[in-house]
């Protein structure tokens, strides 16, 4: 059930271009330990802007 | 024997469309088709799509997708091939599926029915995933990269003009669904514009009160959202309010560019952000809710399955069955717009080659889902309310005497009364020429929802609730789109003018977006100020559009598999192909070159032309210098289908060219990018 709701959790945010952050810290974890990761709220930011900048932020009619 | 569950969906279907298909003169259920079109679409995601991935494509679920060797927490990261629907289908669903359909129930709901049906088994889904194959073998590139690299630069280039050209149309014909919907509804007006404050309010909230918190921020939107709705009403009512709130459609015109130029250039936090989870979620959720109310309903199809306006001179838009239906109905059936998404985010989130018939196959069948329901909402309305809301004031009149006059004669008995209660019990001053789709399908919504929730009392506030779902993400349209298409016309220019693509200077983005805006700008006002409603004239303009980009990203495809040596298989992408090129090939020479004036823009532009050289003035124009206008929208409408037919015609050139060179040669010649080919980041 709990599993059920996270991932309708997911996909409602994935729908407005926001990434799981979790993975994105897994992910840095695995393959930049020497770098910091953003924080959440700065991953928010930057998911934000590339969403909504314009390039790539398509959608249809 | 695995097989027996699916022969029987199959025996479903077939039953499900022959009642549609066979039943004349009296009513049957709604559910029939909504029946047929189920079990045609599992069916085809069964067979079709598996075919497609297995055997064309040839899928390999070993191979690392863009998402796994080019992982980067950000752009690229492998996601849960559920949630990805989600995400695929919320980008490619929007105004378009809920309008074609809508008006295409002008000829009765048969002709729409079997279109939505046939056209995205056989074209709408196979593009899209097919593209969503192409991007996702190279590296998640874009639509325009994509013909660069398989058709070569030139048609690269023609391609983007194409798709610049498309937004355009696209942006002007959504903006004016939107005047049509609020003009003259103080209503109406107060919901849409309550949304821009509110919008800004939550942007403030996710930017420093609880960063990131979209849940929380979306529910106390949609709180804020139905209060406006609530108290819409005692506005529209108040003898001060009321009118501040009231419109013609001009002003709204003027007020919706200047919102365009405005909104495009703030910052995305403050109102496109925000705005766009509202829009979102009231978009999945009214389109899940209208599902559920369809189906406890189960109302009866009052639109007979066929309308004498088969054969053209349809009062909603002009022209005959063929080839006019196929480009009304786009978005739903098989719309090029797709392949822009198929080539976007998605690409680079697919986890597994074995996903992609599900997302790219799937989530398109979903949107003729949703097109079917569209079509079903304006089949359940009276046809007499049908006709007098989607016929132009030219032919109806302002009265409800009069359009209900005009509309039993058009052969769908209706009485002034009933037109005059319809308006009532949804609040509105008058429903008679409200064109563009959107007022109808929410008269439908409301006739759905309130027989579920709330009954006859509610059907006001489900009518504005419908108006303010559709307005909402459309203003979310023109906003992002306008940003978009600042992009590419950035792009376009900077091919010629390097210096315009230049991202440190503020000058050239101001430039292309004033640029985009009073492109779009000059199309709204057009179809604004149309004496026949402006829909006649830009939807069908939209329509051709839209498939010849299909038929574009279909050649592309085409190419890529005779490039990787499946010419067997081609006609997977050939036929709809060929069937896309003769509908809008033929749509667009008509527009053209008939002699009719009600369909070409050049034949119209001819018969004013010589009423103004013998100093005739022909109705609507009430003066010379309006004579001209008219004349010279025709003239940009007939450039424009030109430019369509130029561009669709120069990239079949290419594409049958790239195909020859691809036959020549005894290797695959596709360019797909290897994982080895792209640094891990």
């Amino acid at each position: 059930m709990t599993g059920l709701l996270a991932r309708l959790r997911e996909t409602a945010r994935l729908m407005v271009g926001q990434p799981s952050y979790e993975a994105y810290l897994a992910h840095m974890a695995a393959h930049h330990p020497e770098r910091a990761p953003m924080s959440r709220t700065a991953f928010f930011r930057d998911r934000e802007q590339t969403r909504y900048g314009g390039k790539g932020g398509g959608r249809c009619c | 024997m695995k097989h027996i569950p699916w022969i029987v969906l199959a025996i479903i279907a077939a039953t499900a469309l022959f009642v549609v298909a066979s039943v004349r003169g009296e009513q049957i259920s709604a559910l029939w088709i909504v029946v047929a079109a189920a079990c045609s679409f599992l069916l085809a995601y069964r067979y079709y799509a598996l075919f497609i991935g297995r055997y064309v494509m040839r899928l390999d679920p070993a191979r690392p997708t863009p998402a796994v060797y080019r992982a980067d927490g950000l752009d690229y990261v492998a996601t849960d091939r559920r949630v990805l629907f989600g995400h695929h289908f919320a980008a490619i669903a929007g105004a378009g599926p809920l309008v074609g359909p809508v008006l295409a129930a002008q000829m009765g709901y048969l002709p729409g029915t079997l279109w939505i049906i046939g056209g995205v088994v056989l074209a709408g889904a196979v593009q899209d995933f097919m593209v969503l194959f192409i991007s996702m073998r190279r590296d998640g590139r874009s639509l325009g990269e994509l013909v660069r690299m398989e058709m070569g630069p030139v048609a690269g280039t023609i391609a983007l003009v194409g798709a610049f050209a498309i937004m355009v149309i696209i942006l002007a014909v959504l903006a004016l669904i939107v005047v049509r919907a609020l003009a003259e509804s103080p209503w109406g007006m107060f919901t849409v514009a309550a949304t821009v404050p509110l919008a800004i309010a939550m942007g403030i909230y996710t930017r420093w009160v609880r960063p990131g918190r979209i849940g929380e921020v979306s529910i106390l939107g949609f709180i804020g959202l139905i209060l406006a709705i609530v108290y819409g009403q005692s506005v529209a009512q108040s003898p001060v309010w009321g009118p501040l709130f009231t419109f013609t459609p001009v002003q709204l015109c003027w007020i919706l560019v200047g919102y365009g130029a405005v909104a495009s250039v703030l910052p995305v936090w403050l109102l496109l952000a925000p705005r766009d989870y509202l829009s979102t979620f009231l978009k999945i959720g009214a389109i899940l809710a209208l599902a559920v109310g369809i189906v406890i309903m189960a109302p009866p199809l009052r639109m007979p399955a066929l309308t004498q306006f088969i054969h053209g001179g349809g009062p909603a838009w002009s022209g005959a069955l063929f080839p006019f239906l196929f480009i009304t109905i786009a978005c739903g059936a098989v719309s090029g717009f797709h392949a822009l998404i198929a080539s976007g985010t998605t690409p680079k989130l697919i986890a597994s080659e074995r996903d992609a018939p599900l997302i790219g196959y799937g989530a398109m069948l979903m949107e003729a889902a949703v097109a079917i329901m569209a079509l079903v909402g304006a089949s359940i309305l009276d046809p007499g309310i049908y006709f007098a809301m989607n016929s132009p004031a030219a032919l109806l009149g302002t009265d409800p005497a009069s359009a209900a006059a005009a509309v039993t004669q058009m052969g769908f008995p209706v009485s002034p009364e009933l037109l005059v209660q319809t308006a009532k019990d949804v609040g509105e001053t008058s429903i008679i020429s409200r064109a563009g789709g959107a007022p109808t399908l929410a008269v439908a919504m409301a006739e759905i929802f309130s027989h579920v929730v709330g009954g006859p009392a509610m059907k006001a506030f489900w009518y504005h609730f419908a108006i303010l779902f559709e307005a909402l993400f459309i203003l979310t349209a023109v906003d992002a789109g306008t940003r978009a298409g600042r992009f590419m016309l950035q792009d376009l220019i900077g091919l010629a003018v390097p210096a315009f693509r230049s991202t440190t200077s503020h000058v050239p983005g101001v430039i292309a977006t004033a640029l985009c805006v009073a492109a779009w700008g000059f199309f709204l006002y057009q179809g604004v100020t149309d004496p026949l409603g402006g829909v006649n004239t830009l939807w069908p303009v939209f329509g051709i559009s839209n498939q010849m980009l299909a038929a574009m990203a279909l050649m592309l495809a085409t190419v890529v598999l005779f490039r990787m040596k499946q010419d067997r298989f081609a006609w997977v992408t050939m036929l709809p192909t060929a069937w896309l090129l003769i509908c809008t090939v033929s749509a667009g020479g008509l527009k053209l070159f008939a002699a009719d004036p009600t369909v070409s823009f050049v034949a119209h532009a001819r018969k004013f032309s010589e009423a103004a050289a013998r100093g005739e003035l022909l109705a609507p124009a009430k003066s010379m210098a309006e004579m001209e206008r008219i004349i010279f929208n025709d003239w940009v409408d007939a450039g424009l289908c030109a430019l369509f037919l130029a561009v669709v015609l120069s990239l079949l050139v290419f594409a049958v060219r790239s195909c020859i060179a691809a036959r020549r040669t005894d290797a695959p010649s596709a360019h797909e990018v290897r994982p080895g080919m792209v640094p891990a980041e």
